[in-house]
């Protein structure tokens, strides 16, 4: 099928045979192999699975898709078993025959391989009745679990590529742009910049040629939403960008994806081929008139890359730094031409609109905040993954009900939104809906969608530190404000944890702060404190713990804790004595242990052996 | 002639042509922005971040770098503001942590109302408002020196930290460097700069050393006449 499709009813003829190749009540084993299964050895079973079907005979009959991410990384290695979308978690290579043999074969449910409610320690045999997926609404990921990433065959049959050809096919360019903005699609990698304005400003801009530029250049530690998008349906992303080129009259397109995702480039560059071998990417795209191409252009990791003028420089080919932005991208982006910048996760959202209606989309979400979000889900969370919700959830739905909150019961503490500078929110917002105004009034910001939360044992100080030293590591270093002044408030957050702190530090890193963000030349500099600043907005009694009392109340900062042990609790069964690495935990068979502060190297490893909470840290 | 631009700064009505930066239009006013990266010679850069101003142009109020920021009709611009005071203050502080000691910087910190800066010192020299980096390309037109590393790591650098290939020994870098930490010096019909040294030429008739060779050989690659007619004297003895 390699013959260029001249016409949009042409491509729906396509579509047609291609669903109709599909028999619906056919077996289809769906095997997640995104990032987070493979590294828990998917492949492996993948292989099985190919030659369990190939020993039984059943190609033809028993349909078998590796997918990309599901977004359920916490129960991976998974697969789904449709028409009845059964769903097996944490399976093995020794699983693979039985569920071939029972529950594919004999209709059979497998008991041990079903996810079980951790509340009501019920097993749920489908995927939609798990409630982490219940709660979603996977508008843009939900199509994930359903396609072979490499087949664009797999995408046509779901009805891919429709948004387009009823774009390029019955409306007009501006009309697609006033779609988007009724709409009110905003950006999604960390703005929230009205998408329709930018395609508007764009189109409206003087200037040959224009650029369309995808933003895959996903840099928060623990994100990794764009990574799966790309890598599990590429041609939803490449739908949107030939959608918004043809909007805003671009014929030049770039995919500036990082490097460090391998399987993401490899992905999307076989997407780029196989559209374009169907006529949907290159000259004359379905017939039109309209042509469009696009380039891939893979970053080198660092973080300020993600910010539109780096990101420029780095396809100019020059060192990836931020430039003043008094002119706008889409008046002068790349090459000093009209360029529309948009992240991944916002292209992604584009067939939605055009093919269901924008009307349709501005029903979904908050007055200003419409459609769905993705967020990376991770920390102390024991339903770690991609979940994709409607904007005006609650924190406390995403944490609780699909996040099933903390691990061994322990207490929330906090949750970080919107990656590294992002802002912390205590247990009292909770029940603040999530959408770009109310997270920013919270003094946190939407960001990509990077979602850590943290429990009683994360001392926030420590975490104010910790996204500080990962911010002045990423600093490009071009401006004074963030290049020294993320440097000096990280050393004055050590001196604290140190328990040399002083209280007019926390007046100086607050004054600071607001300095550093109205000084920085970009977004990173402008965004850095937020750790700083919410946490000592929300937790300041932590800090006063650590400058006054010279105490690290959640038992991190290893210059202000002490490990002892306690004679009630301890029952002498030598675990801490086993893990210390000093020999300060020590102690006979049966009697009460003791460790000598004088050899503790404070590392924890007795607090996480002892099972029966006898080691305390004060 | 461009077209003339009507703006507020300070209070004071200012007409400046279309183009313009709004540091330029408010030292046609005498107003005194304090400012380390901007130089008239060169391309705006807009890192030191010392000559924030806040403007308001219709709703919007936002700080901004006026060496970048162009003059706009009706632009309102506040030069000495709490915020704006606060990011300078900042920003010198944070300077003299890196150079403690230079009296350009002093006298800034001086005019901020900062007798000193409260952080930590690790004494770097060097200011990286990249002022060199920028003559040696778009003045010299060599670009021997440049940016290496990034953030805190962040310095200048010749290329692969040798001696520098390009580089025509002609001095601009240390010349334009507001706290003088370039070293420089002549010596015996030696010119020693980026830890290199470079042979000076001597005028046939006064006896002087007056410029480097490669510098000269720079000139008679770029006008295309021959080396000698630069080599042999000096300017004074032309």
């Amino acid at each position: 099928m390699k013959k260029k499709i001249e016409s949009p009813a042409e491509l729906t003829r396509l579509q047609s045979e291609l669903k109709g190749r599909i028999d619906p009540a056919q077996p289809c084993i769906a095997i997640c192999a995104g990032t987070g299964c493979m590294a828990y050895g998917t492949q492996k079973i993948v292989d099985r699975f190919r030659e369990e079907i190939q020993a039984r005979g059943l190609e033809g009959q028993v349909a078998f898709r590796t997918t990309g991410c599901h977004g359920f990384c916490e129960k991976g290695p998974m697969v789904v078993i449709h028409p009845d979308r059964i769903f097996y978690q944490r399976i093995g290579i020794d699983d693979v025959p039985e569920i071939i043999e029972k529950t594919v074969l004999g209709q059979e449910v497998i008991e041990r391989l079903l996810y079980k409610d951790p509340v009501t320690k019920q097993r749920i045999v489908h995927e939609h009745e798990v409630p982490f997926y219940g709660r979603q609404m996977r508008l843009v990921f939900g199509s994930n679990g359903l396609i072979e990433p490499t087949s664009i065959e797999d995408y046509l049959a779901i009805g891919g590529y429709s948004a387009l050809a009823k774009a390029i096919g019955g409306m007009a360019p501006q009309a697609v742009i006033d779609a988007v903005i009724t709409a009110k699609l905003r950006g999604r990698g960390g703005g929230g910049f009205p998408t329709g304005w930018k395609w508007d400003a764009t189109r409206k801009a003087e200037g040959d040629p224009k650029y369309v530029i995808c933003n895959a250049d996903e840099g928060d530690p623990g994100a990794y939403m764009d990574r799966s998008l790309l890598e599990g349906n590429p041609h939803s992303v490449l739908e949107g960008m030939i959608i918004g080129a043809y909007a805003i009259g671009s014929s030049h397109g770039y995919i500036y994806v990082r490097n460090e995702y391998p399987l993401a480039v490899k992905n999307i560059t076989l997407a780029i081929e196989q559209a374009r071998d169907l006529g949907l990417v290159g000259e004359n795209i379905l017939g039109s008139g309209f042509s469009f191409d696009i380039l891939i252009n893979r970053g080198g990791g660092a973080f300020v890359c993600g910010e539109s003028s780096a990101l420029f420089a780095s396809i100019e080919g020059r060192a990836g730094e931020p430039r003043a932005k008094y002119v706008h991208a889409t008046d002068k982006g790349l090459y000093d031409k009209p360029t529309c910048l948009n992240n991944v996760e916002t292209w992604a959202n584009v067939p939605l609109i055009i093919d269901k209606g924008a009307d349709w989309y501005a029903g979904i979400g908050t007055e200003n905040s419409k459609g769905t979000k993705i967020f990376s889900l991770v920390g102390k969370i024991n339903n770690t993954g991609l979940v994709e919700v409607p904007m005006g959830i609650t924190l406390r739905e995403i944490v609780y009900d699909i996040g099933g909150g903390i691990p061994k019961g322990r207490k929330f503490k906090a949750v970080q939104t919107g990656g590294p500078s992002g802002g912390c929110i205590p247990e009292a917002h909770l029940d603040s809906p999530v959408d770009f105004d109310e997270l920013t009034k919270l003094g946190s910001m939407m960001g990509s969608g990077g979602m850590i939360v943290m429990d009683d044992r994360n001392c926030m100080v420590d975490v104010a530190k910790y996204f500080l030293a990962f911010l002045e590591g990423e600093s490009c270093g071009k401006c004074t404000p963030c290049r020294e002044g993320i440097l000096q408030m990280r050393k004055i957050l050590e001196r604290i944890c140190q328990g040399e702190g002083r209280m007019e530090d926390l007046d100086t890193l607050q004054w600071m702060g607001q300095a550093i963000a109205d000084g920085s030349l970009c977004a990173l500099g402008g965004s850095a404190p937020n750790p700083v600043l919410t946490t000592i907005r929300y937790f300041r009694d932590e800090y006063e713990a650590h400058i006054k009392d010279k105490k690290c109340p959640a038992g991190v900062c290893k210059a202000l804790i002490t490990f002892s042990v306690d004679p009630e609790a301890c029952t002498g069964c030598r675990a801490c004595a086993r893990v210390c690495p000093t020999e300060a935990a020590t102690g006979k068979k049966k009697e009460v242990h003791t460790i000598d502060a004088a050899k503790c190297i404070k590392c924890g490893a007795c607090f996480e052996a002892c099972k029966f909470d006898a080691i305390k840290i004060a | 002639m461009s077209e003339m631009v009507t703006l507020t700064i300070d209070g004071r009505s200012a007409q400046a042509p279309a183009g313009t930066t709004i540091l330029e239009a408010a030292r046609g006013l005498n107003i005194d922005i304090p400012a380390l990266c901007s130089n008239q010679e060169l391309t705006p850069y807009g890192a030191c971040r010392l000559c924030m101003v806040e403007i308001t142009h219709g709703k919007r109020t936002r700080l901004v770098a006026s060496c970048i920021y162009e003059v706009q009709e009706g632009l309102v611009v506040r030069t000495e503001t709490e915020r704006v005071n606060n990011v300078r203050r900042l920003v010198i502080e944070l300077l003299l942590s890196r150079n403690p000691k230079h009296p350009r910087l002093l006298a800034i910190a001086e005019r901020l109302g900062v007798d000193k800066s409260r952080f930590e010192v690790e004494v770097k020299g060097c200011i990286l408002c990249g002022q060199c980096v920028r003559v040696c390309r778009e003045v010299v037109g060599v670009s021997a020196i440049g940016f290496e590393s990034r953030g805190t790591d962040r310095r200048i650098s010749t290329p692969f930290n040798v001696a520098p290939v390009d580089c025509i020994a002609c001095g601009s870098c240390a010349q334009v460097c507001p706290v003088d930490v370039i070293p420089f010096k002549e010596e015996n019909g030696v010119r020693t700069i980026w830890k290199t040294n470079f042979e000076l030429a001597r005028c046939e008739k006064c006896g002087r050393y007056f410029a480097p060779m490669r510098q000269l050989a720079h000139f008679s690659r770029v006008t295309g006449l021959p080396l000698e007619h630069f080599t042999q004297t000096c300017v004074h003895c032309r």
